[in-house]
């Protein structure tokens, strides 16, 4: 019997209050943005907005909670962006979107800071279960510039430690969703997939939860899926789950799983991040079972129904109905 | 293509032209935003027709500001317009807006959705070329946000394609350049800040661009505006569009991408960006000199025309109108340099200058 746990990838939009809020308290330029050490008054929205943005999920009726990452001002690069021996300089672009971040330059040795762990600890407070999430290794080495190590293998062998050491100071979390855009928007050639998939491995394995790690967007070097090598080297890192991009491109990911075989679960996004067109709850069900019924010789424990990607894009408003839609799924009748 | 010579001052005081001019948008005064402000407050008692006439103020003080930076073609800096895709979003039929979304940081946009087919809805620039021409004393350029970067930062609900919802869009400037010459406008510019941030994402606008100038007559000078790219991807693919100029910005990356327009030749006229409008350091009129001279290499005098990176928007006004000025000074002293034939012209100008 297949389980459907509704679920997000976080990264959710600030409340339209906070929006404000915080803009008047930090400011509207690069050097105002989060560096770990905020002042009270920054804490306190935060705060706020993070009970706010958990409301949100249980009125949505979500299964599997997220913290919602509203802290995040430079996107996935985050956990760089507050690490001490980073450089945080210019504002570079975040991936082909119309979107900016600042460009986290590794000066020096990595080491963890606690920060997301904090972040989640203030979460667990409050709700039951709760998901991680966090950039997979190969995607954080792909945003950040390195002045250190002096190799991509090396940075993303340090990168793997230091987001291995972020989790050992996590509180108990039900899940980690690692993400991984970059394994679709700047694939690893050979030899670097074999790699990006051993840093996943040493990600997962610093965690007493399931791991997903979830992919998303079209592939640039590629045409259309995750790439069949790529995929078959993250098959061998010691992941519960895939995650798989359905609305950018279902055909060529079911595809994929039915050559290659897939993990013991998956998650499927199936709610448009990057779109204010609101699916029904139908439609995020049909998305679904095409999905299960597309990929013979699969039987998935448990299906995370969640949203493609991470849901800043969204205006606040939209992004609260999507969650609605998707919340709505495990009540209405997945037939596989 | 359209003739240079009649955006030439009567008084030019050298024999070379470089055309001056700006990409479009600039800050708008203070007390044009708290007029806003005001007309936005239901409690104010400022009215419409009060805002209407701080706008027409701005715009003119701007325009005639313009002018007195010396530039040959001028703009009202856009004082109308709040941001260029939510500006044409609001005029056009079949999008609505649903709340802001991050840029970056704490900077938000408010991102339209297109929920339905599009349409010409209301009237877009010719009241605001009629009125800029009336106050201006050189010719006035035309700014207007591409189909192809409406398309890409807004939600598209109800087309099958961002492709698709640009060719729509593409037909509605079509018309709104139709209204604009029809109003007398000779200079037009099609902004495409979305343009070489995509693979293959040339073709499209190409496409766009042929449905934009469908039935404009010759005189009318068409440019399209690429800023924050990779240059790569878009030449030489670019030399095919059916426009007369390219501009470009190059000074933010220090001309390192300059190279990439010398071979194959440049056969279109270049509109080069010779100062940073992302930086609050006025350039001098020398760096400028050398600025120019860069775009020397990819086209001969004739066919270079001299602009700011991009929008002045963001910098202080007394700041934006230094570069302007200096600008303008800097292509007046390359053209009596030119006159005099002690500057070198690297590039061999190809069949395209034959009949300038």
């Amino acid at each position: 019997m297949t389980e459907i746990v509704s679920t997000t990838p976080g990264l959710y939009p600030l409340p339209e209050w906070a929006k404000d809020e915080l803009a008047d308290l930090k400011g509207r330029q690069k050097g105002g943005l989060v560096s770990g050490d905020e002042s009270e008054g920054v804490e306190a929205a935060y705060d706020r907005a993070r009970r706010e943005v958990l409301d949100v999920q249980t009125e949505a009726g979500l299964d599997l909670p997220v913290e919602g990452q509203l802290r995040w001002d430079d996107m996935l690069a985050h956990p760089l962006a507050v690490a001490d021996a980073v450089d945080t300089r210019g504002i570079v672009r975040y991936f082909d979107n119309n979107n900016f971040y600042r460009e986290p330059v590794v000066t020096g040795d990595l080491e963890a800071t606690g920060d997301v762990a904090a972040e989640l600890a203030a979460a667990s407070d409050l709700v039951e279960d709760l998901s991680a999430v966090l950039p997979g290794p190969y995607t954080l080495a792909d945003l950040a510039t390195d002045e250190h190590y002096g190799d991509e293998a090396a940075l993303l062998d340090a990168l793997a430690e230091f987001l291995a050491g972020e989790i050992e100071r996590f509180p108990d979390v039900e899940t980690l969703v690692l993400l991984e855009p970059s394994l679709l928007e700047s694939p690893p050639g050979d030899g670097a997939d074999e790699r990006a998939s051993e840093a996943i491995d040493t990600v997962a394995g610093a965690v007493d939860a399931d791991v997903v790690a979830h992919t998303y967007w079209e592939s640039h070097g590629g045409d259309g899926g995750i790439d069949e090598k790529v995929y078959a080297h993250l098959l061998d890192a010691d992941i519960d789950a895939v995650g798989f991009d359905l609305v950018a491109n279902h055909e060529d990911n079911a595809y994929v799983i039915s050559e290659y075989g897939c993990t013991d679960d998956v998650a499927l996004g199936v709610v448009d991040g990057q779109n204010t067109l609101v699916e029904p709850p139908e439609e995020v069900c049909e998305r679904v079972e095409w999905a299960l019924s597309n990929t013979p010789g699969t039987d998935f424990e448990t299906v995370y129904a969640t949203v493609n990607t991470p849901t800043f894009y969204l205006p606040s408003g939209k992004f609260e109905e999507k969650l609605a839609a998707l919340g709505a799924v495990e009540r209405a009748e997945v037939t596989a | 293509m359209s003739d240079r010579d009649q955006f030439r001052p009567a008084d030019h005081p050298n024999d070379h032209f470089l055309l001056t001019t700006v990409v479009g948008s600039y800050k708008k005064p203070k007390w044009l935003d708290r007029a806003y402000d005001l007309y936005e407050d239901p409690d104010s008692g400022f009215d419409e027709s009060e805002f209407e006439e701080a706008t027409d103020d701005a715009a003119r003080l701007i325009t005639q500001e313009h002018e007195r930076a010396g530039l040959d073609v001028v703009v009202d800096g856009e004082m109308r317009r709040k941001e260029m895709v939510e500006y044409f979003a609001h005029l056009i039929g079949g999008y609505e807006f649903n709340g802001r979304v991050k840029v970056w940081g704490h900077n938000y946009f408010d991102k339209p959705s297109v929920v339905d087919e599009v349409s010409y809805g209301e009237e877009w620039l010719v009241d605001e070329y009629e009125f800029t021409s009336s106050v201006a004393t050189r010719p006035v350029k035309v700014p207007i946000t591409g189909p192809y970067t409406l398309a890409n930062w807004t939600f598209n609900e109800a087309y099958e394609d961002d492709e698709a919802l640009a060719y729509a869009l593409a037909e509605l400037v079509n018309t709104e350049i139709e209204r604009l010459v029809d109003a007398g406008a000779r200079y037009i510019q099609i902004d495409e800040p979305a343009l070489a941030t995509t693979p293959d994402d040339h073709a499209i606008v190409g496409e766009c661009l042929e449905r934009i100038v469908a039935d404009i007559p010759d005189e009318v000078r068409i440019g399209v505006h690429v800023c924050y790219g990779d240059y790569e991807r878009i030449y030489p693919e670019v030399l095919e569009y059916p426009v007369d100029e390219v501009d470009l910005e190059l000074t933010n990356g220090d001309y390192e991408q300059i190279d990439v327009f010398t071979d194959p030749e440049f056969t279109l006229d270049l509109a080069l960006g010779v100062v940073d409008n992302h930086s609050a350091e006025v350039e001098s009129v020398a760096e400028i000199k050398s600025n120019i001279q860069e775009g020397l290499k990819v086209v001969p005098p004739e066919r270079l025309t001299i602009s700011p990176d991009c929008g002045l928007k963001l910098l202080p006004r007394e700041i934006a109108y230094q570069k302007m000025e200096n600008m303008v000074q800097a292509a007046r002293e390359i053209e009596a340099e030119l006159d005099a034939g002690t500057v070198e012209v690297p590039a061999t100008g190809g069949t395209a200058s034959a009949d300038d």
